[in-house]
């Protein structure tokens, strides 16, 4: 089930440089393994140790906030938008 | 520890954070200039705090408020910001704060007669703010014993007008900043991978540290927990920096708490 998934620059990083992939899976969970498949050491930094989302990564699937539909388990329609979202920095 | 710790909680501010002062002495700067003339709006690309400021400040002094904002900034702001009576316009999250810059930089551009563009980043006003209110509070709050002042840098105002103010006085300057380009200390900069602010100059510091947003989150709940002090996570994250400070150094440190807790409740860091 194919999605898009939106970087911020702050990622880049850990992408080989790209901030649009697309990527599949069933739940964010899914995606982001499929992500760090290809891009290993992604998942580290937006999942904790135990897996879930970091405190400070926000993830929207389209407009819903991730964290009200189950944080990692929640379900990403195919088709759907995933934007992970920084913090915001400075004044 | 070795050091003894002051916190200046600026929570205590008529809007609730740090950047009530640099958002009047821009605003009072303009109209001493006369930009503010009748129609003018005030505009400025914001994280959310100085957003808040200046809505708050246009409101009392009878200015329009526009303000470039990231979406997704914490529901809190936004609503405050919109009850003081701005207007806000939102930017791609994705973007980040560098975004609103670039926002409100080209509105500021299309229509120069329409909006004052106070531009927090460069503007001279707001570290002055803190080299004439900040620094000589601390100074005489603390009996003229202050030996630091620890600030983590956003803007740079708070750190580059108290350093300033203070360091004349032998106060040591230590300028704290996250430690990753991803990171949760909202209000503060990652200057390596971020636009830099044209005020900030890194030699108003005698020393530079970095913190971690998971050191800086749980130093925000113990805050809470231990000492009744509610704070943003940047408070947490410069109060954990303060404390290695103390642990290598004697002394009487200062370390600011910008803002507080409840503009975070609708965010993970509360839940």
């Amino acid at each position: 089930m194919p999605v898009t998934v939106r970087l911020p620059g702050a990622l880049r990083d850990a992408t080989g440089g790209e901030t649009k992939l697309i990527a599949s899976g069933a739940t964010l969970r899914d995606v982001i393994a499929d992500i760090d498949r290809r891009h290993p050491g992604f998942a580290s930094r937006v999942l904790d140790e135990g897996g879930a989302l970091r405190t400070y990564v926000n993830v929207y699937i389209g407009e819903e906030d991730a964290r009200s539909h189950g944080g990692v388990a929640a379900k990403v329609p195919e088709g759907s938008e995933v934007m992970v979202i920084p913090a915001m920095a400075g004044g | 520890m070795r050091g003894e710790l002051w916190a200046k909680l600026e929570s205590a501010n008529p809007a609730g954070s740090v950047k009530d002062r640099a958002a009047l002495w821009m605003v009072v700067a303009a109209e001493e200039e006369g930009q503010l003339g009748a129609g003018a709006t005030i505009l400025d690309a914001t994280s959310g705090n100085t957003g808040v400021a200046l809505a708050m400040v246009g409101a009392v002094r009878g200015h329009r408020v526009e303000l470039c904002m990231p979406d997704k900034v914490s529901l809190e702001r936004k609503r405050i910001a919109r009850a003081y009576g701005a207007s806000l316009v939102l930017t791609d999250p994705l973007e980040g704060t560098d975004g609103a810059i670039r926002e409100a930089q080209r509105r500021a551009r299309e229509a120069p007669d329409h909006y004052v563009y106070v531009d927090q980043y460069g503007n001279p006003a707001n570290p002055l703010a803190h080299e004439l209110t900040t620094g000589p509070e601390i100074w005489r709050q603390t009996d003229g014993r202050a030996t630091h002042f620890v600030a983590g840098v956003g803007t740079s105002g708070t750190v580059v007008g108290v350093s300033r103010a203070l360091r004349p006085r032998g106060v040591r300057i230590v300028a704290v900043q996250p430690d990753d380009a991803l990171h949760g200390i909202e209000g503060w900069k990652h200057m390596a991978t971020a636009i830099r602010p044209a005020i900030w100059d890194e030699a108003v510091a005698d020393r530079h540290r970095v913190m971690g947003t998971e050191e800086a989150i749980a130093m925000t709940r113990r805050l809470a927990k231990e000492e009744g002090i509610f704070s943003g996570v940047s408070g947490g994250a410069a109060v954990a920096a303060a404390c290695a400070v103390a642990r290598e150094e004697a002394g009487r440190i200062v370390v600011l708490i910008a803002d507080g807790g409840e503009r975070y409740l609708s965010t993970p860091l509360w839940e």
